[in-house]
Formats: C-alpha cells, structure tokens, sequence
C-alpha cells in the first residue's frame, strides 16, 4: 500500500491525460468532477467496459486507467 | 403497388439515403443537413471526450438518437480487435445493436482489410450485433460476409472520400445479383447522379458524407441526394427500357400529311 493510497488519494489516467485525485471517488462521481454527462458516454475502466449501472459501485483506485467516450460526428 | 418498405435486420428505415455526419462546418450545418436529406439513420463515430473543454458543444445535443438512428462506425480501426472494442463501447453508450464495421487497409486508400473485416464480422454477429460491412467490391468476399451473418453488405463505389463515383459497375452489379441482404453502396460517391445509378442498378440504399459536407451548400445538396435516391429508386422498380443501336421515333407516322 503507497502513501497515496493510505490518503486516499489517486494518480489516474483518464483518456491519456494524468490527474491527482486527492479523495476517494466513485466513477460517478469522477464524471461529475468533470462534469461529464453520464447518461452520454461509455467507460473503460483499465481496458474493461464498466456497465452503467455499476457507475456509482465503481471505486476509482491509484494507477487505473480510463477511457470515457462518447459519439462524435462521422461518416 | 406493394409498399416499397426498406428494411435492415428487420429495421424499416423511412428513407434510402443514410447520412454520415463528419465534416460538416458545425453541428447546426450537420443538423440542417440531415433533415434536409430525409435520411433517417446517420453514421457518428466513436471518440474520447474531451476532458479539459467542457464547453465544447456535442453532436447528440443537436441530433437527438432518440429521433434519428444512430448507426455507429468503427472508422479509424485499423484491426478487428480495436473495431470490436470500439463497438462494444458503442453498444454500451445506449445499446446500439446495428452498426457499421469499417476496418481500414491503409491510411492512404482507406481501403477495407477485408481479413480483419471477416474476422471481425464473425464475432460481432456472434456477439448479437448486426452489422452493416464496408467492404471492397469483390462478389466473393462479399459472399462471405453474408455466410457469416452480415445484416447488409457495403461495397466501396470508390475509395472513402475521393468522389469518383461507381468505378466498378460490373463487380457491383454481380454483388447486387448474388446478394440476399441489403446492399448499400459506401463511399466514392460524388455527386446526387452518382447516387441515381446505384439506386438504378438495384442497390438497396446508398451512404454519402462527403458530397454533402465537401459542397458549397451542404443543405441544399442533402437535398438534392434525398431526390437522387428516390428518383433512382422508382427507376429501378420500374425498370429501364431496352438500349437499342438505331433510332426508333416517338411520334407514329401513321396520318403524316
């Protein structure tokens, strides 16, 4: 167990972009920090899809790394 | 006249033509234009939102999926493993069961890798997606893709983006023939015309991004692909008249003073 975990806190990864998390969060409530419409997006959480009803349930932990999509325009 | 219902995987879509939205001014251009175009499914592809603007305006805010199709693509996937991730991770945005697998050769032609394609295929539909595969023109490949459970098969005109319209009508007319699931041309189309033949030629629906969105009025000409696809459309059901060598008058001669 690191410093960092003992505190709390997280060094994460989120769509390639390293951030400090300095308390515990659930993926829900990292979305909202972003303010990220969750209802609009798909999550990959260290390389697996997390089903939107495990969003809240989902603790966000030191070293992971997410992916948070959503459709954009294309042919 | 029996109702000339247009279905994918059991899905009635109202109109033949489907829009792709890339490369449009903005989302207001993407909006008017699919409305303009009648279409009612729509291409998007799948990306990472952008984390740092938050104010960056979305396409869904001006498309709603709930009043028009989404039809998610996989553009940019080289592989099948990277288009069935991006796949997954569409169906579980909103449960997008019909999509468009795009897997790409190279960046040059964008070309289908039509190994990757198959591969991909098989374990999507495997999975209860129904897909919709871009794919090269060759009637055997294509073949393939149907024995594998593809819900509609489409065939480049020519490559992504590049306007030259149907560049191998003998090889689409072949697929057409053999083909029991829709057949959708996609990409390489240029122009409404364009749109007109492969409706003509028996296509079931046609694909078009860039000759709308590259146009000088990308509104107007939405519009007029939405005419294109239907005027190509009845022509095909009412069929064509035999090309003859000489002339053969219109006006009977019978009374001629």
């Amino acid at each position: 167990m690191s410093v960092l975990d003992i505190l709390n806190m997280a060094k994460i990864q989120l769509n390639g972009k390293q951030f400090v998390l300095n308390k515990k969060h659930s993926l829900i409530s990292l979305l909202k920090k972003f303010k990220i419409n969750e209802k609009k997006v798909a999550v990959e959480l260290n390389g697996k899809i997390v089903n939107k009803n495990k969003f809240s349930s989902t603790v966000i932990k030191n070293k992971d790394k997410l992916e948070v999509v959503h459709f954009i325009g294309g042919g | 006249m029996k109702k000339d219902n247009f279905k994918i995987a059991g899905q009635l879509l109202k109109s033949r033509l489907i829009v792709g939205t890339g490369k449009y001014k903005n989302f207001k251009e993407t909006a008017l234009a699919i409305k303009a175009s009648g279409a009612d499914m729509v291409t998007v592809a799948v990306r990472r939102v952008n984390i740092l603007d938050k104010k960056k305006p979305i396409l869904t805010d001006y498309l709603n999926p709930k009043k028009i199709k989404y039809l998610p693509n996989t553009a940019g996937c080289y592989d099948a493993e990277e288009s069935l991730r991006t796949l997954r991770l569409a169906r579980e945005m909103g449960g997008w069961k019909m999509v468009k697998l795009e897997v790409l050769g190279d960046k040059k032609t964008l070309y289908p890798n039509m190994i990757e394609t198959l591969k991909a295929t098989k374990i999507l539909v495997k999975e209860g997606f129904k897909v919709l595969a871009y794919c090269s023109d060759d009637p055997i490949l294509t073949k393939k893709l149907e024995d594998l459970g593809a819900s509609a098969i489409m065939p480049l005109a020519s490559p992504i983006g590049s306007g030259q319209g149907i560049v191998n009508k003998i090889n689409l007319s072949i697929i057409i023939k053999n083909s029991k699931v829709p057949v959708i041309v996609d990409a390489g189309i240029g122009t409404p015309s364009d749109a007109t033949i492969a409706m003509e030629m028996g296509c079931q629906a046609v694909l078009v991004n860039s000759a709308i969105a590259l146009s000088h009025k990308p509104i107007l000409m939405a519009e007029a692909f939405k005419y294109a696809v239907i005027s190509g459309r009845k022509a095909f059901l009412a069929g064509r008249m035999q090309k003859k060598l000489y002339a053969k008058a219109s006006t009977p001669s019978k009374g001629l003073i």
